[in-house]
């Protein structure tokens, strides 16, 4: 038997590299001092790169550059796309005018979440949507009946977060021209390298920030280009830890971190729905049909919704991460799922998800038990906790207009 | 005429810390600043254009963040950002590093002495206990151990009780600590001469002792017992320079209603039958208050602030014999690059720490010679730092500032009064420390301020210019801060308190004096101080 090669056996050599290097891999690997990786979703990214802590620092006070190629991605095209992810997704899709972004969430027909991410209309038939998971059958079946393609094109597309005080200037600077005329989830098209990079004013920091998107291949003159444009406004690349710092005093949530999405869940009471997990804003009952609108409604007339997810300010600076809540001190209401002390906000702060009514009506008298480990003894603290609106930070720079350079 | 609940006389970040929770607590509070901005030793000022000063102080870590928060100073504008090390060059072209990474640390340390490399890991835990042993006592008001009130016996029942839980060795060990010179206590655990210079510098800032001084191992603790975000002992920058703290500290004031008035120098406090009045600023004009919290140090606000007749003999004599004895001073430069250091990698974070050039103890302690001589010295001991390089709204970018504190400085030059001249000479004998180990540095200056101790006195009026309001030693510490039976930021006179770093826990911009001032004035008043955070734990 002789038989040609094809794209799938030639595919077959991938049980070689576990982790695959993103696009960005060259220029990660040379500023890797601390070799800290992890795996996203099948790619060896850091962890940190020199210094979770001043890494941080970089997104605050300077600017900050974060590979997120790892990131789901699927383009969704055609006639019908609006409509096909009006259906899908729970925001009203139709005022989401070409050039915009919006974060939604989407359920399947029980109205349980399955995932959530950014939406980004690259033209009036055209979309990228973004997310932790991935849902291709999902979306496929969902698709039936609409003149619409679904593909995934997570490897084909590179992406960059650049976040921070200075990420404005340091675009400017490389010379995007008009990058000063991106509003907050803003985005646009600028010329690179002979293609074309998308920039959106998005992020996951709570601060000033923009998201950029580009072919692959065209991926390390777009990180160069970045790099030496920031190099006196203090650009500094990044791994996860910092990023996961900001996102949570932005108070955003990350799927099966802060909830179990649906498609994951085994255990029928993980499940949640989207009032369930504060993402219920996003419910838009004036729009058409939706995945999960019956089911999502009848919840919420029946007073069905079994939980709520809560920001959280704890006394003291011990962080509460996995503790557990209590009312009164000694009933069991709830988990922290995430949990660090604020640099921004001097502040000791966790996002939790409590069964309702607490979090909900009840808010008085909740504490958090914290178990701290000190030289092989826990520590147990006590602590009262007060339930807080997110985000926890709110920065004017992140909105300002035209953003500023510092 | 308007009486006030409160008058605070200066505006540094212990005046606006006291007054803020006074404020909050419901008083009606004025702040009087003699200066036309607020920040007394916090300040950050555009003398040339383009270019922020950290003026004074210049890096932040004793800051207390329970007073971050209770004041919302994040809300109003604060932010506080790590850095990344330092090091200490050597004259024959290397250098010693701090590195944040452990590992890196040892193996840095181990390129001078394999054997030091690995006594760092104990010196780092003795110095990590006695932190632990002193912080809770920060925010806490010093008991008096002559009283016989409850609160005092309880407060000497909590000190005695956390001495009485140190083992046998750690009790020797803390009273080593509190009374031996940086240089023996070194002696303990490192043979290397760098390495010991490296460590040393922490124990001598702001004081004016020598490294083999005794009573100097303390004030390296003193430089240990901050943190930033929970980094016990990291030092980092105020962004927009240490002036960030008093901007967002006024801006909270206001906020919840205060009032300041700069450009309004106190002449003196106004008292009548004993008791606190108000004050009479230098125009003549009378401000009555109900209270009076002086921010000022000790000297200035009892040697100058109030008539001698209103004190007790005993305590005038007591406050003269205060130790406040200027022995630094700061030079703050505009650059219009980065300079460059030779013996330095290019990528070296140590350009974003801070960077020292006296590698031995002697040389330490021959700059100390000079001072007891009544010189600035020869060959000063430097801590230079380049916040712009973390920080971008201090300089376009490109530029950048840096921030010399210089020891030592003597409160007077041969027993006469600092002149220009005398100005220049010190301002030399730093820049050409740097320009030795900066080949064209002197090219790159823009602009340069220059603060000796009559400089620092005259604008801030810290007596001497002495940074800590007071020398850190045992004898001027807890409860003899600023002098015995006075501890408690109260004052022979009725109504007149004192908020300073001349009060107990002592200088830095730490905030703990104006606080505990705050939390005895409230119990005075009978009001309630439920919006101060306790201390945070020490686990």
């Amino acid at each position: 038997m002789n038989h040609q090669p094809t794209a799938r056996t030639l595919a077959q050599s991938h049980f070689r590299t576990l982790r695959i290097g993103s696009p960005f891999q060259p220029r990660i690997d040379a500023l890797a001092k601390t070799q800290d990786w992890y795996n996203w979703a099948g790619y060896r990214a850091p962890h940190s790169l020199w210094d979770e802590e001043l890494e941080y620092f970089a997104i605050r006070s300077q600017a900050a550059l974060f590979d997120i190629s790892p990131m789901t991605k699927y383009r969704i095209e055609g006639p019908d796309a609006e409509a096909f992810l009006d259906r899908v997704t729970l925001r009203d899709v139709t005022k989401l005018k070409p050039g915009r972004v919006h974060y939604t969430a989407w359920c399947d027909d029980e109205g349980f979440v399955l995932d959530d991410g950014t939406l980004f209309r690259l033209s009036p038939t055209r979309f990228r949507l973004c997310s932790q998971e991935r849902h291709l059958p999902w979306l496929l079946d969902s698709a039936i009946g609409y003149e619409v393609s679904v593909e995934e094109e997570t490897e084909a597309v590179a992406g960059l977060a650049l976040q921070g005080p200075t990420s404005f200037a340091v675009l400017r600077d490389a010379g995007f021209a008009g990058v000063e005329r991106l509003k907050i989830f803003d985005l646009a098209d600028f010329p690179h390298d002979g293609e074309t990079v998308t920039i959106s004013r998005t992020g996951f920091t709570g601060d000033l920030g923009y998201e950029l998107f580009v072919h692959a291949d065209k991926a390390l003159s777009l990180w160069d280009r970045l790099m030496a444009a920031g190099e006196l406004r203090g650009i500094r690349a990044i791994g996860y830890t910092a990023l996961n710092r900001a996102r949570l005093e932005a108070g955003l949530i990350v799927a099966n971190a802060d909830f179990t999405t649906a498609e994951h869940a085994i255990r029928a009471d993980r499940l949640r729905m989207p009032d369930e997990i504060g993402l219920g804003f996003m419910i838009d009952l004036e729009k058409g049909h939706f995945n999960g609108r019956r089911a999502i409604l009848e919840a919420r007339a029946r007073r069905k919704l079994r939980h709520v997810l809560v920001g959280l300010e704890i006394e003291g600076n011990i962080p509460a991460e996995h503790a557990i809540v209590y009312h009164k001190k000694h009933q069991e209401v709830g988990l922290v799922s995430a949990a660090m002390w604020s640099p921004m906000a001097k502040r000791n702060i966790a996002i939790a998800s409590l069964t309702r009514p607490y979090g909900d009506t009840v808010v008085e008298d909740l504490w958090v038990e914290i178990y701290a480990m000190r030289e092989l003894q826990y520590q147990k603290l006590m602590k009262r906790a007060k339930v807080v609106a997110r985000p926890f930070i709110k920065l004017d720079r992140r909105t300002a207009n035209p953003p500023a350079d510092f | 005429m308007k009486a006030w609940d409160a008058i605070i006389i200066g505006g540094g970040h212990n005046g606006l810390v006291n007054a803020c929770y006074l404020q909050r607590a419901g008083l009606d509070v004025l702040v009087v600043e003699k200066n036309g901005w607020v920040g007394g030793a916090a300040t950050s000022r555009e003398l040339t254009p383009g270019f922020l000063y950290s003026n004074c102080s210049y890096v932040c870590s004793l800051f207390r963040p329970e007073i971050m928060r209770d004041l919302e100073l994040p809300r109003f504008g604060l932010q506080v950002i790590s850095y990344e090390g330092g090091a200490v060059f050597t004259r024959d072209g290397d250098y010693l590093a701090n590195y944040r990474d452990h590992d890196a640390h040892r193996r840095e340390f181990a390129r001078f002495s394999k054997r030091d490399a690995e006594a760092y890991d104990r010196y780092a835990r003795d110095v990590t206990r006695q932190c632990r042993f002193i912080q809770p006592l920060l925010m806490r008001t010093a008991p008096d151990p002559t009283s016989l009130k409850p609160r005092d016996l309880g407060e000497l029942l909590y000190l005695g009780k956390k001495f009485a839980g140190l083992s046998a060795q750690e009790m020797a060990l803390t009273l080593r600590f509190w009374t031996m010179s940086i240089s023996e206590f070194l002696d303990e655990y490192f043979e290397t001469d760098v390495i010991k210079a490296n460590f040393a510098l922490s124990g001598i800032i702001g004081t004016a002792l020598g490294p083999m001084s005794p009573g100097t191992a303390y004030v390296l603790l003193h430089h240990y017992m901050g943190e930033v975000d929970g980094s016990v002992g990291a030092w980092g920058y105020a962004r927009g320079g240490m002036g960030a703290v008093t901007k967002a500290l006024a801006a909270s004031f206001k906020a919840s209603g205060g009032t300041i008035r700069t450009g309004a120098e106190v002449d003196h406090v106004l008292v009548r039958g004993g008791k606190a009045r108000g004050v009479m600023l230098a125009g003549g004009e009378e401000i009555y208050g109900k209270l009076v919290v002086s921010n000022a140090d000790v000297k200035r606000t009892f040697l100058k602030l109030v008539e001698e007749k209103e004190l007790p003999d005993i305590f005038l004599r007591r406050v003269r014999n205060f130790k406040i004895r200027g022995s630094s001073g700061k030079v703050n430069i505009a650059l219009d690059s980065l300079p460059e250091f030779p013996a330095l990698p290019k990528d070296s974070p140590v350009y974003r720490g801070d960077m020292h050039f006296t590698d031995s103890m002697e040389r330490m302690e021959r700059a100390y010679d000079d001072w007891k001589a009544g010189r600035w010295s020869a060959d000063p001991f430097l801590d230079m730092v380049i916040p712009t390089t973390l920080d971008p709204t201090m300089a376009p970018p490109g530029k950048h500032f840096m921030s010399c504190f210089v020891q030592y400085a003597p409160p007077k030059v041969n027993g006469r009064e600092w002149t220009d001249a005398d100005r220049d000479g010190f301002a030399e004998s730093v820049i050409a420390q740097i320009a030795e180990y900066s080949p064209g540095f002197r090219d790159r200056i823009v602009h340069m301020e220059v603060r000796t101790p009559r400089e620092i006195e005259a604008e801030v009026g810290l007596t001497e210019g002495n940074i800590f309001q007071g020398e850190l030693t045992f004898d001027q510490l807890l409860f003899n801060r600023p002098v015995p039976g006075y501890a408690q930021y109260r004052s022979p006179v009725g109504g007149l308190y004192m908020c300073g770093s001349s009060t107990h826990p002592g200088g830095g911009v730490m905030g703990a004096p104006g606080r505990n001032a705050a939390a005895e004035i409230l119990r005075d008043l009978a009001k309630s101080y439920q919006h101060m955070s306790p201390a945070h734990d020490v686990i």
